[in-house]
C-alpha cells in the first residue's frame, strides 16, 4: 500500500486525458474537486483536491471562549451539527472534569441518533438520486423533515441547533416532546421499509452498487478509513460500543459489519444503522430519567433565567460567565465520537485560560476521502459518482 | 468530580502496552510520559518517530494499527515551538495513545509516517500547510487547505486572527 504520489496536472501517457470533476458538479456533494486521469471511459488516475471550503474554524476557536466555540462546531459538519457539539463539549467537560446528570446525557444520546437518522437520510436521498432513483429522495426528506421539526421543537433552529451546551443541555425538552418523537419512531421502521422496498432489490440499483468501488479491509485501515466506510470492508469498530461515551454503555444495539467493502455493503451498513438507531431512540424514550439537565456547576454553566433575574450571586455567575468566560485546567483531551460518518475526533489543549490554546477536529470526511482514488482507478467515471456518495462525503468537515 | 493528578513516573505506566513496548525496544528515544485523564502521551525524540509508529503498528500483542489523528500544537514563543501530534488505535484491542515530538521553530523538519500509515499523507500535509512543519520522506508535500501561492502558516500563533497580515 502506498500513499498518493503526487498532484495530477499532465497526463501521463498520450492516449489519456486529464479531466476536472467538480468543484461545482452536483455529485461531488459539496465543493470537492476531483482530477482524473481517463483513458476513454476508464480513470487512470484520481486525485482529490480540497480546500475549496476551508474557514479557518480552527483558528476561529483560539480567539473565542471555551462556551463561544459551541456555535462554530455547528457549521463544521452541517448535516451532523448535535454530533459536533457533543464532541466538543464532551472534549471540554473532561478537561474540566464535569459530571453530565442523567437525564442530560440521555437527552444527549437521544438527540444524537436522531441527527444519525438525518443525516443517513440526507445520505440516502442524494446517494440514490446520484444512481439514477429519483423518489427515494423525496421519501426521505419526508422523514428528515420530521426530524429537523424535533431539532426546531427543542433549540428553535432546525440545522445550527447548539443545543448540547458545556456542562449539560441549553433548554428542558418542551411539553409534548416526547410523545411526538414517540410516534416518529413508531412509525419510522415501515418508512425505510418503504426505502428497502424502492431500492433493495432493484436491479439498476444493484448493478450500479454492487462490486463496485471496492475496498479491502486492509487498505481502508491503512488508509484511515472510518464509520460505515470502515464497517463495510469488514472491520468491526464502533465508538458507541467500544468506547462508550454519554452513557451509551446503557443502550442495546447491533453493530452491522459487512465484509464485501463495495458501495453495496456501505449502503445495507447505512440502512442497517437507521434500523439501530431508531431502537436506540426508543430505549432513550423508555427509561428518560427526571432531573436536571445541566450540571452543578455555577462557575460554567449559565444560570437559569428565572434566578438570573432574582438572586444576585446567580447575576454575578451569568455576568462572570459572559465578560470573561470560565478558566479550563492546563491539559489536553482527544475525545472521539462515533458520528454518522465515523470517527469525530476532538483535540482540545487548554493552557488555563478562558479561550483554548488549540482546537482540532478530526473530521471523518477528510479521512474517508483518501479512499476515494483506491476505490476508483481502474474503473469507469460513472463509478466514481458511485463511489463518492458511498463515503458520504460533507466538505465542511472535510475541509473546516 | 476532582480531576486526578497527573502521573508522569515512566515506571508507574510500564503497563500500558504501548509504552511497555517502546522502552523494551528503543528506550532511549522515549523523552518522557504522561497519563493524565484517562489518556497517555508519550514524547518520542523527533530522530524516531518513524520507527516508533512502525514498531507500535506491527506490534503483536497490541497492533496499533490505525492512524487516528496527527496534528500539530504551536507553543510560541517558548522553544522548542512546536509538537506534532499522533493520535493511534489499537482496532483490536480498542486502546489508544498519544505520541508527540518537539520540534524547534527555526527550521521544523520531522521524519514523515506516510510509509507506516498512508493516511498519513493528508494530515502531514495540513500540518505542513497550517504550521509550515517540513515532513522529510513526504511524497507529496504541498498546501492543502489554503491556496499554493500563499504566503504564511495560518495557524502558527505568529499569524493574526484579524486585520492586515
Amino acid at each position: 500500500m502506498q500513499p498518493v504520489a503526487e498532484t495530477l496536472a499532465e497526463p501521463s501517457q498520450d492516449r489519456t486525458l486529464v479531466l476536472n470533476m467538480g468543484p461545482q458538479h452536483p455529485s461531488t456533494h459539496g465543493v470537492l474537486r476531483l482530477v482524473l486521469e481517463i483513458d476513454g471511459e476508464t480513470i487512470v488516475r484520481l486525485r482529490p483536491e480540497i480546500g475549496y471550503l476551508h474557514t479557518g474554524i480552527e483558528k476561529t476557536c483560539e480567539a473565542k471562549f471555551y462556551q463561544q466555540v459551541v456555535p462554530l462546531t455547528d457549521r463544521i459538519d452541517y448535516l451532523c451539527p448535535l454530533t459536533n457539539n457533543l464532541t466538543y463539549c464532551l472534549a471540554v467537560e473532561k478537561l474540566l472534569g464535569l459530571e453530565i446528570p442523567p437525564k442530560a446525557q440521555w437527552m444527549r444520546v437521544l438527540m444524537n441518533e436522531l441527527t444519525r437518522i438525518n443525516s443517513h437520510l440526507v445520505w440516502l436521498g442524494t446517494h440514490a438520486m446520484d444512481l439514477g432513483a429519483f423518489t427515494v429522495f423525496l421519501y426521505c426528506f419526508r422523514e428528515r423533515e420530521d426530524i429537523l421539526r424535533f431539532f426546531e421543537m427543542v433549540s428553535g433552529q432546525r440545522m445550527m441547533t447548539s443545543y448540547f451546551r458545556i456542562g449539560g443541555l441549553a433548554l428542558e425538552p418542551p411539553l409534548g416532546f416526547f410523545e411526538k418523537v414517540k410516534k416518529f419512531a413508531d412509525r419510522f421502521p415501515g418508512n425505510v421499509d418503504e426505502y428497502e422496498g424502492l431500492l433493495t432489490g432493484n436491479p439498476i440499483f444493484l448493478m450500479r452498487t454492487k462490486g463496485v468501488a471496492k475496498l479491502s479491509a486492509e487498505d481502508a485501515i491503512a488508509l484511515g478509513a472510518c464509520g460505515p466506510t470502515l464497517r463495510g470492508s469488514g472491520v468491526d469498530i464502533d465508538l458507541r460500543r467500544d468506547a462508550p461515551y454519554t452513557g451509551y454503555e446503557n443502550f442495546k444495539f447491533n453493530v452491522p459489519v459487512l465484509p464485501e467493502g463495495d458501495v453495496f455493503a456501505r449502503y445495507v451498513c447505512r440502512v442497517q444503522e437507521l434500523r439501530e438507531s431508531i431502537g436506540i431512540v426508543q430505549q432513550a424514550l423508555a427509561g428518560m430519567p427526571e432531573g436536571p439537565i445541566k450540571a452543578d456547576a455555577p462557575k460554567v454553566v449559565l444560570p437559569d433565567r428565572e434566578k438570573m433575574k432574582t438572586q444576585m450571586e446567580a447575576l454575578i455567575y451569568h455576568f462572570k460567565i459572559i465578560t470573561e468566560g470560565f478558566t479550563v485546567p492546563p491539559g489536553e483531551v482527544y475525545q472521539a465520537v462515533e458520528s454518522p460518518r465515523g470517527e469525530m475526533g476532538y483535540y482540545v489543549v487548554s493552557d488555563g485560560t478562558a479561550k483554548p490554546y488549540r482546537v482540532h477536529m478530526r473530521g471523518p470526511s477528510y479521512a474517508n476521502l483518501q479512499t476515494v482514488a483506491k476505490m476508483c482507478e481502474g474503473r469507469l467515471i460513472a463509478d466514481v459518482v458511485a463511489a463518492v456518495g458511498s463515503i458520504d462525503i460533507v466538505l465542511g468537515d472535510c475541509d473546516r | 468530580m476532582p480531576i486526578p493528578p497527573p502521573i508522569t513516573d515512566i515506571e508507574q505506566l510500564k503497563t500500558h502496552p504501548a509504552l511497555g513496548r517502546l522502552l523494551d525496544s528503543i528506550g532511549s528515544a522515549v523523552q518522557s510520559a504522561k497519563f493524565d485523564r484517562d489518556e497517555l502521551t508519550i514524547w518520542i525524540d523527533k530522530a524516531f518517530i518513524r520507527e516508533a509508529c512502525a514498531m507500535l503498528r506491527d506490534d503483536r500483542a497490541c497492533p496499533f494499527n490505525y492512524l487516528s489523528d496527527l496534528t500539530g500544537v504551536d507553543w510560541y514563543p517558548s522553544e522548542p515551538r512546536f509538537e506534532v501530534v499522533y493520535h493511534l488505535l489499537s482496532i483490536p484491542k480498542k486502546e489508544r495513545v498519544r505520541l508527540k515530538a518537539r520540534l524547534d521553530g527555526s527550521s521544523p523538519a520531522i521524519e514523515s509516517v506516510t510509509s507506516v500509515w498512508p493516511s498519513a499523507n493528508f494530515y502531514e500535509r495540513e500540518v505542513f500547510d497550517l504550521f509550515g512543519v517540513r515532513f522529510t520522506g513526504h511524497p507529496n508535500l504541498k498546501r492543502i487547505m489554503m491556496p499554493d501561492d500563499w504566503e504564511g502558516h495560518p495557524l502558527r500563533k505568529d499569524y493574526p486572527v484579524e486585520g492586515y497580515r
